[in-house]
């Protein structure tokens, strides 16, 4: 079927292909609710019944850096409603410059996360053959990037809750597998966003979007506000368990 | 026993007539409906074939207090159906207290069941007419599932914890035994045979062969090998509440809240002591997780129960005060 | 009978959708909704026969107690593989992909779907997921039962787990494109007139669907990716050695996997409501209750999925909960049951295939639901589950439902797909070989499960030998029903007797255009003035309605003969 400019060959005006491109996206999230929902289920069923490890796991995560991850993140919803704003407004030049801004920042989330992924790494906190909680706490000499006295603290956790926790171990390899999974599926769904964010960009530049026709930039905002409040999710799950110490 | 056309097993157990009954009765009742519709459906065949080319049917919308009539009239005998069901169900699932228990562990691709004085079989199971038998099942790998068609019982058997199942067998007789949840390669071949004795028969069946220690001698042994009575003292002057009377006795924790002390209580305290802390105590006990194994738990229970008629200390029992002196 | 098009004999459009271009290209990169059906129909047809062909050796094998053709590991690859070929790239799509995707924008007076190029790709993922699992099935093979329960799956199991997963997660996208590609049009794309009250129930029906499909699939997909990655990870989450729990994973598979059920049927209970007042001749009974019994099952389906798992141990109240449930959901069931019925009644019946296949379907699909209420029924249940009964249960719904009316659909349809009839005769034939078939393999498997067999057995005591050689007997008898119509509805599309516009004739606006249609479908977007199947308000279709417009005759008072 042809195109006549924006209007695609099914739909007999911009008007209806608005509606059902924005319904489509609308069902579309739903769907992503129902896949987080499933991952987010098992993690907190686990959490109850492992408190201590998953309380342990989340204290070695950065409250700074994740904190950090969470503006960013709400900067970037906000610089992509102003593209939504500006697109509907028909401000050419500004729909370009917020989408840029919002790629933007999407990238610095994703260095963030390069930083604490790395760390993981480094601290044997990925799941698998070399995980060990205990690792930071027994080597200090290799984790080098946390302070003395961040580390002592963390022994003495450490301590009580393998002593409520005889398979601290395990479980806190559970709370990591939990960890990678949800933030790694979080990350995946921000590099799709970031390829519609490029895509919309280049199409902004040839000047396609007005206040006539914008539903992509609307709707591929949809999108990345969605996956902006799964962070929003992540980030208190994740990272806040037990820290009113 | 094999008929020209087998179907209906034998009914050797006490549900067996009650999930016949049941059966029959949703047989009768889905054999009418569907009798029914099938009946009308060729009857309109027949009457309203079409009898010329071009013939068009009658202009009818609906009628909706047929379709209210439809739609109450079969809830409500599903619901009949459903409470039926229920009972059965309930009443399966709530073993009674007094009863012969077994403990049994399945495994790819064995069964092995441990009776009380510790006589141990391999794909047989040995018990006695008209006794309350209760299965304690664990697995040491995949689920596994045992399934007695006769008895009409089955219970699926998860590892990491313990599904329990009763019935009382109402027929001397040897019954087919399967597993009945896929688990691999010889699931199929992963049964045994049931046998039902007369009591005395049994009786002097359980103690024909010399066979293995009585398992409540047994978790003794254990209970000194891993040290747990040098905390759990009889006397009730440990570290830890004296076992005497514990088993089947209320419990009071530390939260406020009370359990009953039976063979799922024992097990979690061996393998997760902080689960549940007892009132007045420490949580010091270490975890046994890693250290015994399901036989163990099983020998140590039998241990446990054991103590079930010793005297009861009148400080440093762990059981809830309304209920000190119970058996 | 058939109404017979008076005058000459119709001929073949010039121009239509199958010739409008040339070349694989055209084919390969369409976003035609009725050439991407055309692609599904092939694909699935495929996956049919690769598991038709795992249920012929399951079959053969069981002829005798002791299982003189398979070692035990491959029968149990066989008994997995026909499940997961069936179920997951035969049952899901079928009706959907390839029927829905054809008729519903036909149905509604669209173009085309709302995304076609998403369309595409939603085919492109089920034939990558399906590579994927026939990748796994002849390297390894796969041995853990098509519910893939743990840790027999992520832990024991020596087989390809891991690729046969990763094709069944990346074919649930392919549901997952389709279910939104049906629900927006119904919302946004209506030909004016076509109001929600006038539309097909087949397309009500697929609406229910594609809402079963939007919210449970992303739920198979995060369990069944989070089973993969246990499984090459060494993760804890199902695993009891690591703290992890066996029942979760079940949950999380049914949760998604009891709606998938529904997925499977309420398609084919769509095709059923077309069919009957087609061939009746008559408004369908009941047509508001019709189409909310189908949202109704969508729905009340998500609440029901812990009555496959009532003996794993589990809370006795919860289990209590789910069995009223389970006899809640039954009841819409029922309810269409009864309006197809009653839709009967004074109607003008005629006896060509699509019809036969819709009076096959009442039947078994009766059975087949009735013989839900013995495993709803809790105190039964503790007999009958992981039984033959069980297997039984779901053949008779899937096979002689789900299948019954796929193919009742693909009869009706065939003329408005190819242009062309396919033989009736034979056709007829063919669908009574099935149906004495099916019930000869599966009737016994009722009485098997009652008697105590448990399923996925590669060997049995001696005593159910005899119910198991009638089941294979029938299988034999059943395999030829089904390759007849692969035979003739082949030719047929080539050189069957052209069958013009609306040849039986029907009320849907898919029948107002020309046979094979347009690649836009419509010239001119149709206006819609008339209800649903009301075919005294239709002048256009050619019949004798009593005191209607252009026919003097008056309808011969029935039961008078």
């Amino acid at each position: 079927m042809h195109r006549t400019g924006a209007l695609y060959g099914q739909f007999k005006t911009l008007e209806q292909q608005k509606d059902t491109a924005t319904l489509g996206m609308w069902i579309f999230l739903v769907t992503e609710v129902m896949f987080f929902g499933g991952i987010m289920l098992a993690y907190t069923i686990n959490r109850h019944t492992y408190f201590h490890a998953f309380a342990m796991g989340s204290n070695t995560l950065s409250l700074g850096l994740g904190g950090f991850n969470t503006v960013v993140l709400l900067a970037s919803s906000f610089t992509m409603a102003m593209a939504v704003w500006s697109a509907q407004t028909s401000r050419k030049k500004l729909i370009t410059l917020f989408l840029s801004l919002t790629i933007l920042l999407g990238f610095v989330f994703f260095g963030v996360k390069y930083v604490e992924y790395a760390q993981k790494f480094h601290h044997h906190l990925v799941p698998g053959k070399n995980f060990d909680i205990f690792y930071c706490v027994d080597n200090p000499s290799k984790c080098t990037d946390i302070d003395a006295a961040d580390l002592a603290k963390e022994r003495e956790e450490l301590e009580v809750a393998a002593k409520a926790d005889p398979n601290l171990n395990a479980h806190a390899q559970l709370y990591y597998s939990a960890y990678f999974g949800m933030t790694g599926l979080h990350a995946l769904h921000m590099v799709i966003g970031a390829g519609l964010l490029f895509w919309l960009l280049k199409e902004s530049v040839a000047g396609k979007f007005n206040a006539e026709w914008n539903n992509p930039v609307d709707i591929v905002g949809l999108y990345w506000h969605f996956v902006d409040i799964v962070w929003i999710y992540l980030f208190p799950l994740l990272y806040l368990i037990d820290r009113h110490k | 026993m094999q008929s020209s056309l087998p179907t209906f097993p034998e009914q050797a157990s006490n549900f067996a007539g009650n999930v016949d009954t049941l059966f029959s009765f949703i047989l009768m009742t889905t054999l009418f409906f569907a009798v029914l519709v099938t009946v009308l459906i060729i009857f309109a065949a027949f009457k309203f074939r079409r009898r010329s080319e071009k013939e068009v049917g009658d202009d009818v919308h609906g009628n909706n207090v047929l379709e209210v009539g439809w739609t109450l009239i079969p809830t409500i005998i599903a619901i009949g159906i459903f409470a039926w069901g229920a009972a059965i169900y309930v009443n399966y699932r709530i073993a009674p207290k007094d009863t012969l228990d077994i403990f049994v562990v399945g495994k790819q691709w064995m069964w092995k069941l441990q009776q009380p004085n510790g006589r141990k079989e391999i794909n047989e199971l040995h018990i006695p007419l008209n006794r309350n038998v209760k299965l304690i099942m664990g697995s040491e790998d995949v689920i596994h599932d045992f399934y007695v068609p006769a008895f009409r019982v089955k219970m699926d058997v998860v590892p990491g914890r313990y599904n329990t199942m009763w019935f009382r067998p109402i027929k001397t007789g040897k019954y087919h035994f399967f597993c009945s949840q896929y688990c691999g390669t010889n699931h199929a071949v992963m049964g045994g045979w049931v046998t039902v004795m007369d009591p005395a028969e049994y009786a002097a069946w359980l103690s024909g062969e010399s066979g293995d220690v009585n398992p409540a001698a047994a978790g003794e042994r254990l209970f000194t090998q891993f040290a747990c009575n040098t905390c759990h003292i009889a006397n009730g002057t440990g570290r830890a509440p004296s076992l005497n009377g514990l088993f089947g006795a209320n419990v009071l924790l530390a939260d406020g809240s009370t359990v009953v002390a039976d063979e799922a209580y024992i097990r979690e305290s061996i393998l997760q002591p902080k689960a549940k802390i007892v009132a007045g105590y420490q949580p010091v006990m270490p975890t046994f997780q890693g250290l015994v194994t399901e036989e163990q738990i099983g020998n140590l229970t039998a241990y446990i129960k054991s103590l079930q008629s010793q005297p009861v200390p009148a400080k440093g029992g762990g059981i809830a005060p309304s209920s000190a002196g119970k058996k | 009978m058939r109404t017979q098009a008076t005058g000459p004999a119709p001929q073949l459009p010039e121009k239509h959708y199958l010739n409008a271009t040339y070349g694989i290209r055209s084919w390969l990169l369409t976003t035609d909704h009725k050439r991407i059906a055309l692609l599904y129909l092939a694909s699935v047809t495929f996956f049919f026969f690769v598991g038709g062909f795992f249920a012929m050796m399951i079959r053969l094998h069981l002829l005798t107690p002791n299982g003189f053709l398979l070692t035990p590991d491959l029968y149990n690859r066989m008994f997995t593989m026909h499940g997961v070929t069936m179920i997951f790239f035969f049952l899901i799509p079928s009706i959907p992909a390839v029927m829905g995707n054809f008729l519903i924008p036909l149905m509604i007076g669209a173009k085309d779907l709302a995304f076609p190029k998403i369309n595409l790709l939603s085919w492109y993922v089920y034939v990558v997921g399906g590579l994927f699992t026939l990748w796994s099935m002849v390297n390894g093979g796969l041995d853990t039962g098509w519910t893939f329960y743990t840790p027999l799956s992520t832990v024991y199991s020596n087989s390809a787990v891991a690729p046969a997963v990763v094709g069944v997660f990346i074919t649930g996208f392919s549901s997952i494109l389709t279910g939104l590609n049906f629900l927006v049009p119904v919302h946004t794309m209506r030909a004016p007139g076509m109001t929600w009250f006038r539309l097909p129930l087949f397309v009500w029906a697929h609406y229910a669907t594609s809402i079963v499909m939007i919210l449970g699939t992303p739920v198979i997909a995060i369990t069944l990716g989070l089973a993969a990655m246990e499984r090459v990870f060494g993760l804890g989450f199902f695993n009891p050695a690591m703290g992890g729990d066996p029942i979760l994973f079940q949950h999380l598979f049914w949760f998604y996997s009891h709606p998938a059920v529904y997925i499977m049927i309420l398609p084919a209970m769509g095709v059923i409501s077309e069919l009957i007042p087609t061939f009746a001749r008559k408004k369908l009974f009941g047509y508001h209750f019709v189409a909310a019994a189908s949202l109704a099952i969508a729905v009340i389906g998500f609440l029901v999925w812990t009555h496959h798992m009532f003996l794993t141990g589990q809370s006795t109240y919860a289990a209590v909960a789910f069995s009223f449930l389970t006899f809640i959901v039954a009841i819409p069931s029922a309810i269409k049951t009864f309006n197809w019925t009653a839709t009967l009644f004074g109607g003008s019946i005629s006896f060509d295939t699509p019809m036969l296949y819709a009076f096959g379907f009442l039947g078994l699909f009766l059975i087949g639901g009735l013989t839900g209420l013995f495993l709803g029924a809790l105190g039964v249940d503790i007999n009958i589950h992981d039984t033959y009964f069980v297997v039984a249960h779901f053949h008779y719904i899937m096979v002689g439902g789900a299948v019954m009316g796929y193919l009742g659909g693909l009869h009706f349809w065939w003329p408005k797909i190819t242009g062309r009839m396919y033989p009736e005769w034979l056709a007829r034939i063919a669908a009574f070989i099935l149906f004495i078939g099916f019930n000869f393999t599966f009737f016994p498997q009722f009485i098997l499960g009652i008697m105590g067999m448990p399923r996925r057995y590669h060997t049995y005591p001696p005593e159910f030998q005899i119910y198991n050689v009638m089941s294979t007997a029938g299988a034999s008898i059943l395999a030829i029903g089904y390759l007849l119509p692969m035979v003739y509805l082949t030719w047929a599309a080539f050189y069957g007797k052209v069958a013009g516009d609306n040849p039986w004739p029907a009320t849907g606006l898919e029948w107002k255009t020309q046979s094979p249609p347009l690649t836009e479908n419509f010239d001119v977007t149709p206006v819609v003035t008339w209800e649903a199947y009301d075919f005294h308000n239709r002048p256009d279709l050619g019949l004798d309605v009593p005191g209607g417009k252009g026919s003097p005759v008056v309808a011969p008072a029935h039961g008078d003969d």
